[in-house]
This record gives C-alpha cells, structure tokens and sequence, in this order.
C-alpha cells in the first residue's frame, strides 16, 4: 500500500505539480492543523502554570505586566496550598475514591457485558438498552433521591457516599463499551475453548479477558477520568473539609466570599490533572487501539 | 475411540428447519466426510455433535453414550474451526497445552503430549511462537495439534482446508489422511469440495438441504449415485444429463435423438427418465454418433471437449489429443456400462 503510494509519488510525469508529499503540501495538511491543535489543548495548562507563578500583584496588573509571561516567578502559591491548606489529604481522598470507584465499576461491568452480549439470555438485548437509558439520566437529577438513599444508609460524609454513587453513572458507560469490545472478539475462540473443557468463568479468565485488556483499560481510565473530575456528587454528599475531593474542595476551600485565591486555585487544577494525564500517557496506546480496532486473528 | 450414530437428528433454528432428520451411523476409527453445498447444513449438523447447537429432535451418540445433554466439555470430542481459533494471546505451546491444564494434568505429561504432537506435525521450532507469527498453514497445524494433544474419542474438522492456497491444500489433505491412519481416531471432516471428499474418505455423506441423499465409499458414489443430486455433485466435471424417454431399449432425448442403452431396466418402454454419463465414460468412436465440436480445452493429459449431439450439449474428456476445431463433427460413443438413468420425476436411480 505505502509502497504503491510512494512508487506514483515517484514519477516523473508527476514534476511541475505538487506532489503529495512536498514540503509545503506537509506543513499545510499536517503540521500547522496539527500545531493549532496543540495550541489550542495546551494552552490552560499554560495558563494554568503561569498563573500558579506569578506573585499577586502581577496577577492583578496586566498593565504593567504582560500576562502571556511570568515576571518574578515564586512558589508562594504552591506552599500556601500545600502547606496551609489540606490539599495532599483531598488528593489522597480523591485518588482513593476514583480508584474505588473504577474497580468497583470495572468488576459489575464486566459480568454484565459478558452476560448480555455472549449468554444471550432471554431479553438480553432489552437489559441493555435498559442499562443504556439509566446512563442517559442526567446526575442533577439523579443525586436528589440518592442523597435520599446516602443519608438512610448512614453514608453522608464517608467516601462510600462516592464510591457507591459514581458506578451508577460509571457502570452503564463502562458495559456499553465494554459490550463493543467483548463483540469483537471471535465468538469461535470461546467455543473451542469450550470444547477444550473451560467452564464460563474459566472462559472469561483465561480468553475474553486477556484478550479484552485494551478494552478494560480504556473503560479503565474513561471512569477514572469521570470520578476524579466528578463535582456534583462530591458537593453535595460531603461535607468535612478534609474528607473533600479535589475539584469541589479548591473550590470551595480557596474561594472565600468573593476571594478568589487564583494562584491556589490554578496550582490545586494543575496538581489535580496531572495524576490524569499520567494515566493516560502511560495507556495511550491501548486507549487508542480500543477505539480503533478490536482484535485481529 | 469410539463410534458416533446419529439417529432421526433434526435442528430448527425458529421457525427454520435446517436439518430435516437424519441418521448417519459412523463406525469406531472411521473417517467419514459430510459433504455437500454451502448452506445445505454440514456444519450445523458438526456442531451438533459438538455440542454447539443443540439437537432439536432425534439422538446422538458417542460410544454407547447418548450426549445429546451432554455439554461439549464432556463429550471427549476435538474440533478444528475453519479459522483455526487459536488463542491469539497464547504460544504454540499454550494453544496446544491449554485444554490439559484445564483438566489439571501434571507439567511432566503435558510437556510429553504437547512434544509428540509438535512432532508429529512438524511444529518444533514453532513453539514458542505466537499464532499471528505463523503462515496459514503452520496455523492450520497448530489447530490439529491442539486436537492431537487431548487424545480425543472423536477428532471433527470444519472446512479446515478453505483458507489455504490450492497447493497447500493437496499437501494438507495427505498429512490429516496419514494422521488419522496412524491415529485411527474416529473422525468427521466437513467439506463442501468434493474432490477433498473423494480423496479422503473411508465414506461419504451427501447432504443437500439437510437430508441425506447418500452415504457410501467414495467410488461407489461415483459409480452409483442414488439420484441425480449425487450424480450431478460427484465428479469433475459434472455429469452430462439429457432429459427424455426410454423407447425401444434405447434413449429418445425431448430432441428426438437417440442415445444407446447397454440394458434397459425391465418394464420400463415409453418411462420418462434422465440419461446420465459422464464426460470420461464418451469415448471417440467410428461409428458413434455425430457431434459438433462448440470448444477445446486441452489440459494436457487429457483434453476436454465441448459438442453439440442433435441440439443437446455434451461435455466429453479424452485422453486422446483432439485436432479438431470448433465447428468440425467428431463421432462419439457412451460407455454403455457405465450410462446412468435417472426417473425424471423424483430423480431417483433407476435400477440399470
Ligand atoms: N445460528 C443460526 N441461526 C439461524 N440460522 C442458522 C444459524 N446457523 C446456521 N443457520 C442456517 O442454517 C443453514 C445451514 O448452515 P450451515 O450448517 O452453516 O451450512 P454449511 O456449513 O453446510 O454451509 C443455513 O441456511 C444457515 O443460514
Ligand atoms: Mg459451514
């Protein structure tokens, strides 16, 4: 394929037009779309990090000061959320509770895909367009009743309010994914393994499974990324400062009154983004092929 | 080893009937071939036996066994899928030791079993290889080794020559042949090629639209078809069938030629029938009857010739070279012993 495309590339009846692959014709089609974009996604985190560094009186003065740069950079705003507030405790919390969370919703997601896309059961297709709808339900509706069940369940202010609330968003996203995924896999693999001797779940183990890791790792971080970034569940089921997550308690802990600490706050969104874009880094790949293409042979 | 009998077994998928009854008794070490055309439900009636599909109505047994709730781990079967379905994710290896550690056999066994399998498909220095690192057929060997590997009562292969090139395939066939002549297990191979059929089986099942039209060695398929489906579906290339009517001990075609008969089956003057024969049974004759040469295809060995008799086409073999050229008249001659008849009513064999 590439070689036919490099071979007409390479004609001489070809001189005197641009060629596909010229100069010019790459930066026009590949690199300046490609620059914007970059632009585009990293500028927050560049405004994001300028903004942590800057000293207050630059913050306020763009007169004087351009705001595109850093002046006299100082690490005053990092120390004051490190130190004087409990960031590391809501980071931990958040970490725990997102990890939880995924786990938690991976599991249930797993066993429900499996169970609607290979037993095919009577009414499997319903369960699932059933499952799908629950996710359609928006959280500003949903966290009414479940505040409702959290508080009768004697939960409010415990992580648990969060680890046992975000599956109910988390678990139908992670099945329907999860469901395109095990659709993927020939079916033939798991009847020879069964004519081989393998029970279901030793099925599930030993072939769906290892052959569904881009699959899991995708809905993996799709649910991490969720709970991490979750605000409105987090808002209203907890309550103790120190029991907070990362994205309501910068808001609510360094904004007091109408003062808005901005150089706390831009380092608590930097710090808090960073263990997720680790995460998707490191998984990139599978991430990537999970979405693209299923596996081959 | 054992044997397989399958008794009045018929499969609905809803409303759909796709195999209408049948009874194939299969004998301890047989190597038996179900063939026929695509959709005429081969495989559905394969993985019945496997226990894939359920078995709607009738039996089926394995040894002394009735296994029709029998769940597929337990039937003591091999299969080969036409994909091969190796575990992509699993060595050579692996893919061979997989069912053995299931049943939790000890490491020292199942390294001997997996050895002398990889032995005996050639497949040593693969083994530490991953299947999407294999070529076709090295894929195809490493199925059948996973089915040697579990030493089973009965080996089923579906299609399992269809994804590889013509040559291989020849070769393939020879190696699953001595395989099960050193194996002698019970085997049943699905194939809609009926030359694979022919070359490979102790017997035959033709099936067409889930019945059976005949089971048989292959040679007296070929010989006897039991009706104009087997006749027309055995043998390469296909039968020459003229329709009419028996007259006199002879054949008057619809055309009003007529055409020899060695003996006409008895009471049967004036019965509409087929006439069969096949292109390697016409035979270039002095006195034979006249026909017109339409094409000539030489292959070599032999040449194949299509000709007009009296407005019907025929399709003749020779070994003789042929000179002639389109539009010239060569005379031919049927074979008479080996002219098939045919009722041109229910297509069945008439007794000649
Ligand atoms: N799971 C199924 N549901 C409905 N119809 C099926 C199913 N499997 C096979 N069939 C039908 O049964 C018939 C026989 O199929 P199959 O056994 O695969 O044929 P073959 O292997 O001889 O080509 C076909 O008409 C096919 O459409
Ligand atoms: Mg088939």
């Amino acid at each position: 394929m590439t070689d036919a495309v490099q071979q007409v590339a390479a004609k001489p009846a070809r001189t005197g037009v641009i060629s596909w692959h010229s100069t010019p014709r790459r930066v026009a089609t590949i690199y300046l779309p490609l620059a914007c974009f970059v632009v585009v996604l990293l500028f927050p985190f560049y405004w994001m990090t300028i903004t942590t560094l800057k000293p207050n009186h630059e913050l306020y003065n763009y007169k004087d000061y351009n705001p595109f740069f850093v002046h006299s950079p100082t690490l005053v705003n990092v120390k004051k959320l490190l130190f004087d507030t409990e960031y590391p405790q809501w980071l931990f919390t958040t970490m725990s509770i997102a990890i939880a969370a995924t786990v938690l919703s991976i599991f249930a997601s797993v066993l429900a895909a499996y169970a609607i896309q290979r037993l095919r059961f009577r009414g499997s297709q319903w369960v699932g367009l059933a499952i799908y709808l629950a996710y359609l339900v928006p959280p500003s509706i949903l966290f009414i009743p479940l505040a409702t069940m959290v508080f009768k369940l004697g939960l409010y202010d415990s992580p648990f309010a969060l680890i046992l609330t975000y599956p109910t968003f988390l678990i139908p996203f992670c099945t329907w994914l999860l469901i395109g995924y095990f659709k993927s896999i020939p079916y033939e693999l798991e009847e020879c393994a069964m004519i081989d001797g393998a029970t279901r779940l030793q099925i599930l183990r030993k072939i769906t499974l290892p052959l569904a890791v881009p699959g899991l790792i995708s809905a993996g971080i799709f649910a991490f990324t969720l709970s991490w970034n979750e605000f409105i569940y987090a808002l209203a089921f907890i309550q103790s400062s120190e029991k907070k997550t990362v994205p309501v308690a910068v808001l609510t802990q360094l904004v007091q009154g109408d003062d808005y600490q901005w150089g706390a706050l831009m380092a608590g969104a930097l710090f808090g983004s960073i263990p997720v874009a680790l995460f998707y880094s490191f998984f990139v790949d599978y991430y990537v092929s999970s979405l693209t293409g299923a596996v081959k042979e | 080893m054992a044997s397989v009998d399958i008794i009045d077994a018929a499969k609905s998928f809803g409303a759909v009937r796709v195999i209408k009854g049948v009874n194939i008794p299969i004998g301890d070490g047989e190597f038996v071939i179900l063939v026929g055309p695509s959709g005429c439900g081969k495989s559905t009636l394969l993985r019945m036996i496997a226990g894939l599909e359920e078995i709607s109505e009738g039996q089926i047994r394995i040894g002394s066994r009735v296994v029709n709730d029998v769940p597929p781990k337990e039937r003591d079967i091999a299969m080969v899928f036409q994909n091969y379905a190796l575990y992509p994710h699993m060595t050579v290896a692996d893919n061979m030791a997989f069912s053995l550690k299931l049943k939790q056999a000890p490491k020292s066994e199942i390294t001997a079993k997996v050895d002398r399998a990889a032995q005996i498909l050639g497949l040593g220095p693969l083994l530490q290889r991953y299947p999407r690192q294999l070529s076709g057929g090295q894929r195809q060997r490493v199925a059948m080794g996973r089915a040697i590997v579990r030493d089973p009562q009965v080996f089923l292969f579906d299609e399992p020559l269809s994804n590889l090139d013509a040559k291989l395939r020849v070769q393939m066939r020879t190696e699953i042949k001595e395989l099960h002549q050193r194996l002698k297990t019970t085997t049943i191979y699905v194939t809609h090629d009926q030359i694979e059929a022919m070359t490979m089986a102790d017997r035959i099942v033709v099936m067409h639209d889930g019945i059976v039209e005949q089971m048989g060695v292959p040679l007296d398929l070929y010989d006897r078809p039991a009706n104009l489906f087997v006749a027309g579906f055995i043998g390469s290339p296909a039968m020459n069938m003229i329709k009419g009517s028996i007259r006199n001990s002879s054949f008057e075609t619809e055309k009003g030629n007529h055409l020899p008969l060695g003996n006409a089956p008895a009471a049967s003057e004036g019965r509409r029938a087929i006439y069969g024969v096949r292109p390697e049974h016409i035979h270039l004759a002095g006195d034979g009857i006249p026909a017109e040469v339409v094409v000539v295809e030489p292959t070599g060995a032999e040449t194949q010739v299509i000709v007009k008799a009296g407005g019907d086409e025929l399709t003749c073999v020779f070994r003789e070279r042929i000179t002639a050229k389109p539009g010239e008249t060569i005379r031919i001659a049927p074979e008479l012993k080996v002219v098939h008849l045919f009722d041109a009513d229910d297509g069945r064999r008439l007794s000649a």
